[in-house]
């Protein structure tokens, strides 16, 4: 029974990240329109059935995809070029088996932990699948034997090593304050209420650091402000040597990166699945009124708070990718290296200073 | 002469951040503004707020300036025989001698010519308007509103006299979308 709740945990996260993925590719163009005073793609349909605001547009670019000849280059590495998008795509969905979307719930005798694997260095785990997922861009350069798609690859990992460094550092300030790599008990830490009224979210706790890795996050995810790698205007990127299901993938993978900068930005500063005053049999309000509910409400109701959260940040991140212009390669180095990494060591001696003064 | 670099960035705009969450509030507020113009429209409210800039073209036709030049059609008699007396001038005056026209006879001694044949080829047609200005007779007008003529054929273009005849002008005022041709 117990492989069947796992087994049941992973096909929702699966089903989810990928649902949700659908939906972004659908939000990329409807969202933009709308921002830009557009309708966006709206005509495609399929034998005289209704177009859902464009929603089977995302078939038809299936049909297409699956459809086109799939090239690789004769001077290329093959192995590699087939391999590599797999990697991107591969290390980018492992990342989502530390995140938890909800606690852990007793429902009709059973324990259900809504995590499909709960590692004490799960912080780790995901800077560390993040970081092989890079290996699926740069060998698509490499595999690609041509001179722009190396470039891209290049500017890839060199823009992978700057913000990871950030992004690493920034999450240092969290960890001093919770004590704990463990992406749920960190979720646990941030339901405790300051002064019995406000709930102790990160991002409260840390500003700073939830702006630098906010943007680190965003710059890992590749898109639009930080698009150095694919630089659709001077290089085509690491990309450009592909077609069909594999481009399809890369594309994929960007869409799969972004909802886990937002679902890491929602764990680790804004309370993941908690819900304010909800503990785990119902709510308990600070004026001391109490509603207590049942754990499959709960559940639900943490379930729905963290999914709500993630939407959030992708239509944040969405509208941050068509609001603002990309940087040149020499501004990102200059954000990354000598604006962020500073700022985020601040962060972490601020942090420090805090600490101990309120422990003394 | 060395070129000087104007930079007028001060410390506010050069923190970025918040110069970011303007620009992001400025698209949001468009963002929110015409999903709500959107939202309003499928419960069939405020349909005279577009929620869009852009026209869905082959549904919904942009309104015409009443000044636009479009498709040219020939003017008729109270007594419905084309106003044209086959002066050649809008041919004379063509810069793209795109008119073609074959005079007649006509039995009307105070008339005494009216045109055979008037073929205007669209194909080479400018759309510059020169004939209607050249027109004694007030015969030949551009206000039918029809800006979508096509066809497969070179020969398809060209429009002869009974064609232009039959075309209608577009109502004076009040026109709020081309007509189909």
């Amino acid at each position: 029974m117990n492989y069947f709740i796992a087994f049941l945990v992973v096909g929702f996260v699966f089903s989810a990240v990928m649902g949700l993925m659908y939906i972004l590719l659908w939000a990329e163009r409807k969202q933009s329109a709308v921002m830009q005073d557009r309708i966006g793609a709206n005509r495609a349909t399929f034998f005289g059935l209704p177009t859902l605001m464009g929603l089977w547009h995302n078939i038809a670019d299936g049909i297409k995809l699956i459809t086109k000849e799939d090239f690789i280059p004769p001077s290329g590495n093959r192995f590699l070029h087939t391999i590599s998008p797999m990697i991107a795509l591969f290390f980018a969905l492992m990342s989502f088996a530390v995140i938890p979307f909800g606690g852990v719930y007793d429902l009709w005798g059973y324990t259900v932990s809504l995590q499909i694997l709960n590692l004490n260095v799960g912080l780790l785990y995901i800077f560390a699948a993040m970081s092989m997922g890079i290996y699926g861009f740069v060998l698509a350069g490499w595999a690609s034997a041509n001179n722009y798609s190396l470039l891209g690859g290049m500017r890839a990992s060199g823009q992978m090593i700057s913000y990871e460094i950030t992004m690493g550092a920034t999450v240092i300030g969290l960890l001093m304050i919770y004590g704990t790599l463990d992406l749920q008990q960190i979720n646990i830490a941030q339901g405790r209420l300051w002064g019995g009224w406000l709930p102790l979210w990160g991002v409260l706790l840390q500003p700073l650091g939830f702006i630098l890795f906010f943007t680190a996050a965003m710059a890992e995810t590749k898109r639009v402000p930080f698009d150095i790698p694919e630089g659709e205007s001077e290089i085509v990127g690491y990309f450009m040597e592909y077609s069909g299901m594999k481009f399809a993938m890369f594309w994929q993978t960007d869409f799969i990166e972004t909802i886990l900068a937002a679902a890491l930005v929602t764990t680790l500063f804004f309370g993941g699945w908690q819900v304010p005053f909800l503990m785990s049999d119902g709510f308990h309000f600070p004026w001391g009124a109490v509603w207590s509910l049942p754990a499959l409400v709960v559940m639900l109701l943490q379930v729905g708070s963290f999914l709500t959260k993630v939407f959030i940040f992708c239509f944040l991140l969405m509208l941050i990718r068509w609001t603002l212009p990309r940087f040149r390669w020499d501004q990102l180095m200059r954000l990354g290296w000598s604006i962020m990494l500073p700022l985020s060591i601040l962060n972490i001696v601020v942090t420090g200073f805090v600490l101990v003064l309120w422990q003394s | 002469m060395a070129i000087k670099k104007v930079v007028e960035t001060g410390l506010w705009e050069r923190i970025y951040v918040p110069e970011v969450i303007r620009g992001v509030a400025l698209t949001a507020g468009h963002f929110f503004r015409n999903m709500a113009a959107h939202t309003a429209h499928l419960f069939g409210l405020g349909k005279q707020k577009r929620g869009s800039a852009t026209y869905q073209y082959p549904e919904e036709r942009r309104p015409l300036s009443p000044r636009l030049r479009t498709l040219h059609r020939l003017t008729r008699r109270e007594d419905g025989s084309p106003r044209c007396v086959a002066c050649m001038m809008c041919e004379t005056v063509c810069p793209a001698r795109c008119i073609y026209i074959v005079a007649g006879e006509h039995p009307n001694p105070q008339i005494e010519k009216y045109p055979v044949r008037f073929d205007i080829d669209l194909g080479l047609c400018v759309m510059c308007g020169y004939c209607v200005e050249a027109c004694p007779e007030d015969a030949i007008r551009m206000d039918t509103g029809v800006i979508d003529f096509s066809s497969y054929t070179r020969e398809g273009m060209i429009y002869d006299m009974k064609k232009l005849l039959d075309l209608s002008p577009t109502p004076a005022r009040g026109v709020k979308s081309s007509a189909r041709p």
